[in-house]
């Protein structure tokens, strides 16, 4: 049996597990090769993140392209893969958000038994809390648009969501819970695994991750992409696609653009390891504040961007202040739990709040950017529409309005109705 | 992080509400083409590192362009727009 056990090319299962734990642990083998990377490639993708590892497998496992590198700066899964509040969900109202991030759960549903990885994909349910009759009708229509595409949602009343989150300040008169908006399949993951996940399936089916290899320059020639120079020597490609949420605007200054895009730093938070006491996402949108408790205990909540650009990937304090107000207004039972630690992710800001995937002027140039704060959730749909966009050349149909032009035509995508400006998302 | 109004001084940043990046001041002429207004509206630079951008000081009501690094915070300069303060 030895041989078959050796190399990443085995499956990982229960019985696995005991296999190698009877043997010492020995036979574990890295879950990637780390290849040295190759002169070209048919199809090469910068960033080594969630969204660009997702797009190498599904290339290869949905189009059958194999001659792929991936090519991260640093390690893989460094970036926002790493820095967010793991939240998955589909509860977007507007067309074109709402058939995409309802394509994006359905994939979650399926991941862990797709890559055989666990992501600890945990389905616990999201609650958005409401504060007013005006809130309340404009949570049922949301809910609604979320039953008609197909997925799932129940209008609490305060009684109802009193009987799932006892803990809430229920007297409080500031911002008094009339009720929530249930989407009894959102919930978590793990995040670092859904990077792992992918990369090792990606590996799996011949893609090159290629770490330590940061992109210096976009070759273009009469108008087509023909390579990247990197700080492990030209490699050319027929295909070039941009995945570097938070540094979107100076990758794609290589190939001379100007992206919609503004960088911002948004922070979150979390506690030490507490026994099990939140159950479900909470999320309360009139203090800026959400919340959900890890598998290993630790409380993960966050609030609303710094509002300044920034790549700090560390914010200020008045927003610490103003997010643990927040958390105490609306639970104050949390109030004694210590902050471990906080850290800031660089938002891709667009200007109407949702994100970009599409072809560049520069032809076999792609870019996927402008995931503002909903990167997370939407890494499986988002590398299965890039590698359809990239394989097929046409947009898939769930992603058809994440055009990078959409700015200058008007048809925006402003989920939140607030206007297509910078400052306003 | 405390900003540098050229009215008040150093002031704390919560008493300033930002705008965006400084190409807001170049607003283009009402005939220009399409692509200027999209560039002016939408389209950034967007550094990593040193930038100008606009920052309203609430108490005082000033518009001020501040220079900035994106990756720091560090603040290096401030100017009122449109000259004195």
């Amino acid at each position: 049996m030895g041989k078959a056990f050796q190399g990443a090319n085995v499956g990982y299962s229960g019985f696995r597990v005991l296999w190698e734990g009877l043997r010492g642990n020995r036979g574990w083998q890295p879950a990637w090769r780390k290849p040295d990377p190759r002169p070209e490639y048919d199809v090469v993708i910068i960033g080594g993140g969630g969204h660009g590892l997702s797009t190498a497998y599904y290339l290869a496992r949905n189009h059958g392209i194999t001659n792929i590198a991936v090519l991260e700066k640093g390690y893989l899964g460094s970036g926002n893969i790493g820095r967010n509040t793991t939240i998955v969900r589909a509860n977007y109202f507007l067309p074109g958000n709402s058939e995409f991030y309802s394509h994006s759960l359905k994939l979650w549903e399926g991941l862990e038994s797709e890559l055989n990885y666990n992501v600890m994909h945990s389905q616990r349910g999201l609650i958005n809390l409401f504060h007013s009759d005006g809130q309340r009708d404009a949570f049922a229509r949301r809910g609604n648009a979320m039953l008609a595409q197909g997925d799932d949602a129940v209008l609490l009343d305060r009684e109802g969501v009193r009987r799932m989150l006892p803990y809430l300040d229920f007297e409080q008169t500031r911002f008094p819970i009339y009720g929530g908006l249930y989407h009894p399949r959102g919930g978590t993951a793990r995040h670092d695994a859904v990077a792992w996940g992918y990369a090792r399936a990606a590996d799996r089916r011949g893609v090159d991750l290629i770490e330590n290899c940061e992109v210096t320059g976009i070759d273009i020639l009469d108008g087509r992409v023909r390579g990247v120079q990197t700080t492990r020597g030209v490699i050319r490609a027929k295909q070039v696609a941009m995945v570097v949420a938070g540094r979107s605007s100076q990758v794609a200054a290589m190939a001379g653009m100007r992206l919609p895009i503004e960088s911002h730093v948004l922070q979150a938070f979390v506690t030490e390891g507490l026994k099990p006491c939140i159950d479900h996402v909470v999320s309360f949108g009139m203090g800026h504040f959400y919340i959900s408790q890890s598998d290993k205990g630790g409380l993960v909540f966050g609030g609303d961007l710094d509002f300044y650009a920034s790549y700090a990937a560390r914010g200020n304090l008045p927003m610490v202040e103003h997010v643990m107000e927040a958390g105490m207004t609306l639970m104050p039972m949390i109030g004694r739990a210590r902050v471990l630690r906080s850290w800031g992710g660089i938002m891709d800001m667009s200007p109407d709040g949702s994100p970009i995937i599409d072809r560049t002027p520069t032809e076999g140039l792609f870019v996927n950017c402008g995931w503002n704060y909903g990167g997370f959730k939407a890494v499986p749909a988002s590398g299965w529409c890039l590698a359809h966009l990239i394989a097929t050349g046409q947009p898939h149909p769930v992603a058809a309005r994440f055009r990078l032009d959409r700015f200058a035509t008007g048809h925006l995508l402003d989920e939140e109705g607030t206007g297509s400006q910078h400052n306003l998302h | 992080m405390r900003i540098p109004c050229p009215c008040c001084g150093l002031r704390d940043r919560r008493e300033f509400t930002y705008y965006g990046a400084a190409d807001y001041l170049d607003r283009p002429e009402a005939d220009a083409p399409a692509q200027a207004w999209d560039d002016y509206l939408h389209n950034r630079a967007n550094p990593a590192g040193l930038t100008r951008d606009l920052w309203y000081h609430d108490p005082c009501g000033s518009w001020i362009t501040l220079r900035r690094d994106t990756l720091t915070h560090a603040i290096s300069g401030a100017e009122p727009v449109g000259g004195a303060a």
